[in-house]
């Protein structure tokens, strides 16, 4: 730990990924509260999987993968919402059949790009290290595109997680605003690819957000705890497997992981304890009156 | 354009999910100021015949007006109180604000766009929302999380949600169902106060209850049975339900 402190201020590539992490838990904080309290979970690993697809095609045809992973993930994001709006009853085979067929796609395009064979692990489980610095302009705008679509329509989103059929009465565009919502989830999980990569974006997503929703309940204070908790993880994530040179993707996602699970124990416990607190008050009450 | 007093008009409505129609050739008409009552069995189509006049579903044949518009372009202006809340009780919002995105709508649109427009939420609107709130007695749980309430509070905060909207007519699917009988006559009080300044419609499964509270029930069993002012008899019910019901009046 001390000596990633050290090497900090000496080696700009660690700063560059220190930074990344902190960008990709703007998002990870804004839209996981959303993946979380409206059960999406399922829709964005579905969304997450299928970018690979998109970041092979963009390698074969010489685009840069990034470019290739936002548009993949945004025509997932508009494909498995229409799903899920016109098919409800079959959407998960169907949700599942689109996360396969966008992985196989990326492999057989990567696979026929020369000289990317080894680069697949990366995009897989992501490499902060190997962030460059360009792209921390282009994960900022990613988040200030963020802020400023869910600052401005937040009661149009927080009416379409909470309630759709109300908000459809109320004469709110539904399709239209669940579908912006899932777009800027695909958006959220190009921004993460870069830290954790695409099989394990979805860990990234939502378990801060899960964790902050056992302390605090509204949306507000929800995506603020969770994106101090994702730039938490991403930090001592990187922190930690710096000296013993551990993949830096999967350490991040341990710490979260392990986050979550103390925290669902400890709430679990604390809720057993409240309960027994109050059996035991009411005997008390029942003896002396 | 129907007449201006006549607030709902469904004229020869038919509709089906399937392949069997759930409502045929229905004729109704709710006039301003009227407590109407839809009773009928279960599956009788009565939930299907709000949601046509919500313009929620669209009829097959005949046609419906609400308000002397098509219901898509009339739903702002209606409140209501579903069966059962459409929503996840563990999401993470206070009474306050679940009543608060009742208000949505009520930003009406200069021209198509208004929809689209980012929505802000002014003093005014939290003052409705409290009003209402305490209209239907629920002000104390203005803080409270949506899932920690009762079922006849979380009633109370639908019924809030849906007059924060100043609806013109208000439509309740069975506002009863999930809770006891002291608090279905509190209710009930309520919708009649209401009814001074708002058209009620309410849907119910209890024939004997709401007809000593409604002015005029429409019987719906797959179409309408009967259709009068009068109180409902013994043998009004034994046409709708086909068979002997016991029935209770509940005057209070």
């Amino acid at each position: 730990m001390s000596e990633f402190f050290a090497a900090l201020s000496e080696h700009t590539f660690l700063q560059t990924a220190l930074v990344a992490g902190l960008l990709a838990s703007i998002g990870c904080g804004l839209m996981g509260t959303y993946v979380v309290v409206k059960r999406i979970a399922f829709l964005a690993g579905g969304i997450a999987h299928s970018v690979l697809g998109g970041m092979g095609a963009a390698l074969y045809f010489g685009f840069d993968p990034l470019i290739g992973a936002l548009a993949a993930a945004v025509i997932a994001a508009l494909l498995i919402g229409w799903v899920r709006l016109r098919w409800q009853a079959r959407e998960d085979t169907l949700i599942g059949a689109l996360w396969a067929i966008g992985m196989a796609v990326g492999i057989l395009f990567i696979a026929k790009t020369l000289g990317y064979g080894t680069d697949l692990m990366s995009y897989l489980f992501g490499n902060i290290l190997l962030v460059p610095a360009e792209s921390l302009w282009f994960m900022g705008s990613l988040d200030v595109l963020l802020l400023v679509v869910v600052g401005a329509y937040r009661y149009q989103f927080l009416a379409v997680a909470f309630d759709e059929e109300h908000a459809r009465l109320r004469d709110i565009p539904v399709t239209f605003f669940y579908l912006l919502l899932l777009v800027l989830v695909a958006v959220t999980v190009v921004l993460l690819i870069q830290v954790v990569g695409l099989i394990l974006v979805l860990a990234l997503l939502t378990l801060p957000a899960a964790v902050a929703g056992h302390y605090v309940h509204s949306l507000g204070a929800m995506m603020l705890l969770a994106t101090l908790l994702g730039a938490a993880v991403s930090t001592l994530g990187l922190a930690v497997s710096y000296g013993p040179d551990l993949p830096a993707g999967p350490t991040i996602v341990l710490l979260a992981g392990s986050l979550y699970v103390v925290s669902v124990l400890s709430m679990r416990a604390l809720a057993r304890h409240r309960a027994r607190l109050s059996v035991i008050a009411a005997g008390t009450r029942s003896k002396t009156g | 354009m129907t007449s201006p007093q006549s607030v709902i008009e469904v004229r020869d409505l038919t509709f089906s999910y399937g392949t069997a129609p759930v409502l045929e050739d229905v004729n109704l008409r709710v006039e301003a100021g009227e407590f109407l009552g839809i009773v009928g069995p279960n599956a009788g189509g009565k939930s299907t015949l709000l949601k046509l006049i919500l313009g929620l579903l669209e009829p097959q044949s005949g046609h419906i007006t609400v308000l002397g518009y098509e219901p898509r372009a009339a739903t702002r202006r209606l409140g209501y109180v579903p069966q059962y809340p459409s929503f996840s009780r563990e999401f993470p919002i206070t009474v306050e604000q679940a009543v608060l995105l009742g208000r949505i709508g009520r930003w009406s649109p200069a021209g198509r766009l208004g929809v689209w427009a980012p929505i802000r939420v002014g003093k005014a609107d939290r003052q409705v929302v409290r009003r209402v709130l305490e209209e239907v007695e629920a002000a104390d749980l203005a803080r409270r999380q949506v899932g920690s309430l009762s079922g006849g509070q979380l009633q109370r905060v639908l019924l809030a949600r849906a007059l924060a909207s100043e609806p013109a007519v208000m439509i309740l699917d069975e506002p009863t169902a999930n809770i006891d009988l002291r608090l279905e006559s509190d209710i009930f009080d309520l919708l009649k106060r209401l009814n001074a300044r708002m058209t009620i419609l309410v849907v119910s499964h209890d024939v004997g209850f709401i007809s000593g509270y409604v002015a005029r029930v429409a019987c719906l069993n797959r179409t309408l049975v009967c259709h009068r002012t009068d109180a409902v008899d013994g043998r009004v019910i034994r046409a709708l339900y086909g068979g002997q019901v016991r029935m209770v009046a509940h005057r209070h």
